[in-house]
């Protein structure tokens, strides 16, 4: 594995542990990274926070960049929400998130 | 019965920029789409968001790209039916196809041209469990008529423009109005969220904030909500209609019972021309899947002006079709 690529797991619905390779150079958020392993992941909206079909439940303590307003209020208005969800889509991949887990929150 | 070349399913930048590649020869085109205005995502999800991708254009918000097709379309004189969602298909003995919408709108076409993007836009439903009961008996998630809530306790839950918007607009109307959002800040534009708030100081509005509901309960309609508020005891709030507006999700919906071949929520298409399983019906942009597909717009441009090439030899199986320029021929409408 390189320098601009980490290691992401993630959970998805039925309970199985996805252990995904994930660059830092290319831009790419969670939601994307999610997708490009064709996890059950619909990114409806691409990615701009207006929709909550990335919606995760962040499990490790990376710190991640912090929530912006956009998102704040998909996931006020979101099903599911709990105290660790994070829209994937606001995930970008840095090397400080290797490692990182995460889990699918259910389908709206 | 509405009569045309090509009936266009979805009224999104794809399905407007296909009348214009369609009326180039000489196909008219009719457009049917459950959003009561045009452009598809770009005009209810991102209006004001910018587009960096569309060729001659470094940068154009979304609503400003659908009025510019929209102006584009003008001389093919394209018919629209807005509001409605095409439920059903059938073909005729001619190899035609009758699209009948929800309201029982019927259209024929000898071609079909599914532009429907992510599916129809139907509403978020919360995740209450008892709700499905309550549906059309209490429980409403677009306010069709606002009279039906004339002298009535009425319950909104929402934080966006819709939420704001009818709350403000259903106090005239209704005997009470309470407003139910998540948090303190609201989504919705500023003006709106002042409006509620100068509403609530003179008591013709009741906002609880930080608090969401967990419950609905009646025997065979809407009788109370439970509110559960951070931090504070829950309450129940005798009501005669829920309104959740959570804002809009998109679903395939009746399209994917028509016995087209489906893979993962698109339609899968031959990439000669676009055209399904079925003859005579096409699917282009995002609602489609081929090997390599990318949803873009730019791309569901060039499958839409190679779909109409297809569907005009299927009118017309004797007639030679010469690509036409339109730096030669000008644009010449209807």
């Amino acid at each position: 594995m390189d320098s601009n690529t980490i290691r992401v797991k993630v959970i998805d619905r039925e309970g199985v542990q996805h252990d995904l390779e994930a660059p830092t150079d290319m831009s790419m958020n969670l939601m994307e990274v999610c997708k490009s392993y064709d996890l059950p992941v619909a990114g409806t909206c691409g990615g701009m926070a207006l929709c909550a079909s990335c919606q995760v439940y962040v499990h490790s303590d990376h710190e991640i960049q912090e929530k912006s307003e956009d998102e704040e209020f998909m996931l006020d208005e979101a099903f599911n929400v709990k105290e660790n969800s994070r829209l994937g889509c606001q995930i970008h991949m840095h090397n400080n998130l290797n490692n990182l887990e995460v889990e699918l929150a259910p389908e709206e | 019965m509405i009569e045309t070349d090509i009936l266009i399913i979805g009224a999104g930048p794809v399905g407007l920029f296909t009348v214009f590649e369609a009326g180039l020869i000489k196909l008219k085109c009719h457009l049917i789409d459950y959003l009561p205005i045009p452009g598809g995502q770009c005009a209810e999800i991102y209006p004001k968001k910018p587009i960096y991708d569309i060729p001659g254009f470094p940068e154009i918000l979304a609503g400003d790209l659908v009025d510019n097709l929209m102006k584009q379309i003008e001389p093919f004189k394209p018919g629209f039916t807005l509001g409605e969602r095409a439920e059903t298909i059938e073909k005729t003995e001619d190899g035609k196809f009758i699209v009948t919408t929800d309201r029982g709108t019927k259209h024929i076409a000898p071609n079909i041209a599914i532009a429907g993007g992510l599916g129809c836009f139907e509403p978020r439903r919360p995740a209450l469990e008892n709700l499905s009961k309550f549906e059309d008996y209490g429980v409403e998630y677009i306010i069709k008529e606002p009279e039906l809530y004339r002298d009535k306790d009425i319950v909104i839950a929402g934080g966006g423009d819709s939420a704001l918007d009818w709350s403000i607009f259903l106090t005239d109307v209704a005997k009470s109005v309470t407003l139910v959002h998540r948090r303190e800040k609201f989504r919705g534009a500023l003006d709106s969220v002042e409006k509620v708030q100068k509403l609530v100081e003179e008591g013709k509005m009741n906002l609880i904030t930080n608090a969401e509901i967990t419950e609905i309960s009646g025997e065979a309609k809407v009788e109370s909500v439970t509110v559960s508020q951070k931090d504070r005891k829950v309450q129940v709030l005798n009501t005669d209609h829920f309104i959740p507006l959570f804002g809009l999700l998109p679903k395939l919906g009746p399209i994917a019972d028509w016995g087209l071949d489906i893979e993962k929520g698109a339609i899968k298409v031959d990439t000669v021309d676009y055209s399904t399983n079925e003859p005579g019906i096409y699917a282009i942009g995002d609602v489609n899947t081929y090997q390599g597909k990318l949803k873009l717009i730019l791309c569901g441009f060039h499958e839409g002006t190679i779909a109409v090439q297809s569907m005009y030899k299927r009118i017309n199986p004797d007639k030679n079709l010469v690509l036409k320029y339109t730096t030669v021929n000008g644009v010449n409408g209807f």
